[in-house]
């Protein structure tokens, strides 16, 4: 039983990682239906820009160097969706796909150039390896429970900024009807540059995140963003929370595959992303019908 | 109205097509005697060069005109490869029988795929795609038979099989390889062509107005499906009989995808030729821009960017469009007497 249960909280606290990775990609897929397939390098991109402001700034903390790398991940995701986003809209899907893709194979090599294939970890000292004991000789981990309440927090803004602002209600008029939003005089180019730019925000978070959890290099990106789609197909197209839960119950798939033995870790979570769109293709909670 | 549209013909073919089914003929017979001239390096780099092509048209035929974006077609090819080491180590089979043998078990294997697959529409379908592929990728390293996660390589006596004189394994790989290519774009050329080659580039160009005139969609997709991964299937044992090692991480390596992708775009996505173009300007590239490591990736990378961004139709796509040039014409004109023909 006691098995049982530290698999579940494992599996919920890893699938908190995932629910960071793919709360970014779950807005542009929402509003603007981009598929982003530089998302996964986008995060690695994070991590090693956290590594270069620590190093740079001499900051201690990589939870100090978001205080920097947000707001330059903003303008960054901002110059991106203007720059070559934008142009690659409007047609079919297949175009966003192939411009990311491109970015992607960039990305990565240009890090390969930067940084070299080591290695690298974000250290945060003795935070990353305290634990907090439960009940039942139980305990977990005070980084991963933090991971989660960061994982909470951040959609639990996004939420507020889609459903409680003027942005949000601009955001999602311009998902449903992208022609008539215009007419109503929204700036699309303007107002997907914002959301690209939150979603880099996010991208920042989830970057150190994954930094500090476990070691990356610049070919890691695909691997996050196959567990970042999967958590936003899971959940549903344009649902937030959905998303996290998405990314939740992809923790705990993994968690129980990796119960059973270590290979079977990820498999199981693809077993389990493939049964959930067989029985339900548009996910658990779609906002709409496509 | 009916007087004036007395001389209308139906056309395929243009005046570069009849041109080139003659240059053809020379090209065709010139490359299938390369083994008896050719340097081994030549060789080696021929055999790369038709895979490339055959796959990326397998992609082509797929995204290009099935409208079926795959990002996990080398499933097909780490499974054609494996498929070709199954054959040839457990059962005993010959190599090149081998290679048909793993080209059908793709096929046959596509069609539950492609029962999933197909629940999934754009994006998701996408992504469906490159799960499958991972799961064969996690599949295949539990099967400790074929080596699991540390791989396995291909007996001397199954290598030495297709060592057969006068023009000894090179030779008779870059046979099956040439073979196989010519095969597999005339195959995406004869499916283009036909009645229901037709209506896939109707469904493709509007899928309301194309199923509302009676056009059967789901069993189109599957046909082009299949084909595909029977192509890629074939090709992909093919370039592991060549290559003596199969692992998991190889075989099912997401860069294959990348590589069909970018030969695609870059030639002219939704064309024949395109692919051809594109397959030759990445092996230029190769050859020219390989010893900057992973600057030559990332130039890769801005082209394809550029290309998607200036010129979404391709290099192909663009000279069809300037220079009204078909090679391998699969559109329908009518022509007006003498004027212009329109296409459909």
């Amino acid at each position: 039983m006691n098995a049982v249960l530290d698999t579940i909280i494992q599996g919920i606290l890893l699938g908190a990682l995932y629910g960071l990775f793919a709360a970014g990609l779950s807005l542009v897929f929402g509003i603007m239906r981009l598929v982003n397939i530089a998302h996964g390098d986008f995060i690695v991109f994070g991590a090693f820009m956290a590594l270069l402001v620590q190093k740079l700034l001499h900051i201690e903390s990589p939870f100090t160097a978001l205080i920097v790398l947000v707001p330059l991940m903003f303008v960054l995701g901002y110059l991106l969706q203007r720059a070559i986003f934008n142009p690659a809209l409007g047609g079919t899907f297949l175009r966003p796909i192939l411009v990311t893709f491109g970015l992607s194979v960039i990305i990565e090599n240009g890090l390969l150039e930067g940084f070299s294939a080591d290695s690298q970890k974000l250290q945060a000292g003795q935070f990353a390896i305290q634990s907090i004991p439960l009940p039942r000789g139980l305990a977990v981990g005070l980084f991963p429970l933090t991971m989660l309440a960061v994982c909470f927090i951040v959609i639990a803004v996004l939420q507020w900024l889609m459903y409680r602002t003027k942005l949000g209600r601009t955001f999602r008029a311009t998902s449903d009807d992208q022609m008539t939003a215009g007419l109503m005089g929204v700036n699309w180019r303007n107002l997907f540059g914002i959301a690209t730019g939150i979603t880099m925000a996010t991208v920042a978070i989830a970057g150190v995140f994954m930094g500090i959890r476990a070691g990356f290099d610049p070919s890691t990106g695909p691997d996050q963003l196959i567990f970042a789609f999967e958590a936003v197909i899971i959940g549903g197209l344009g649902s937030l929370w959905g998303t996290m839960l998405g990314g939740i119950l992809l923790g705990v798939a993994q968690s129980i595959g990796a119960r059973i033995s270590a290979d079977d870790m990820i498999l199981a979570g693809h077993v389990m992303f493939l049964v959930v769109l067989m029985v339900r293709p548009n996910g658990l909670f779609p906002k709409r019908g496509d | 109205m009916s007087s004036e549209v007395k001389n209308v013909v139906v056309q395929r073919n243009t005046k570069a097509s009849r041109v080139s089914a003659v240059v053809f003929v020379p090209v065709i017979l010139v490359l299938l005697s390369v083994p008896h001239w050719g340097s081994r390096g030549m060789i080696s780099m021929l055999i790369e060069f038709f895979f490339y092509l055959g796959v990326s048209q397998m992609w082509n035929l797929l995204g290009g005109y099935g409208g079926l974006v795959s990002i996990g077609q080398h499933a097909y090819i780490g499974l054609g490869g494996y498929m070709l080491f199954l054959l040839t180590i457990v059962l005993n089979i010959h190599p090149l029988l081998a290679i048909l043998g793993a080209g059908v078990i793709c096929a046959i294997i596509s069609i539950p795929v492609a029962g999933l697959v197909f629940r999934l529409q754009g994006a998701y379908q996408a992504i469906g795609t490159w799960v499958i592929a991972e799961v064969f990728e996690l599949i295949f390293y539990k099967v400790t038979i074929l080596g699991g996660g540390s791989g396995k390589s291909l007996p001397v006596p199954v290598a030495e099989a297709v060592n057969i004189p006068p023009i000894g394994r090179d030779g008779v790989l870059y046979l099956a390889a040439l073979i196989l290519c010519a095969l597999v774009n005339f195959g995406a050329y004869l499916i283009l062509c036909s009645r229901g080659g037709l209506a896939v580039k109707a469904v493709r160009d509007n899928e309301g107005a194309a199923r509302s005139c009676g056009i059967d969609n789901v069993r189109l997709k599957l046909v082009l499906f299949v084909a595909s991964a029977l192509g890629t299937g074939l090709l992909g044992a093919v370039i592991y009989l060549d290559e003596f090692y199969i692992s998991p991480t190889a075989a099912f390596d997401i860069n294959w995808t990348c590589y069909m992708i970018f030969i695609v775009v870059i030639g002219g996505i939704g064309t024949l030729e395109g692919p051809i173009i594109g397959t030759i300007v990445f092996f230029v590239l190769r050859q020219y821009l390989s010893d900057l490591g992973s600057w030559y990736l990332i130039i890769l990378g801005m082209l394809a960017i550029v290309i998607m961004l200036k010129m979404p139709e391709g290099i192909w796509g663009t000279i069809c469009d300037r220079f009204d040039i078909h090679i391998f014409p699969t559109r329908r004109r009518l022509v007006f007497g003498k004027g212009e023909g329109v296409e459909v």
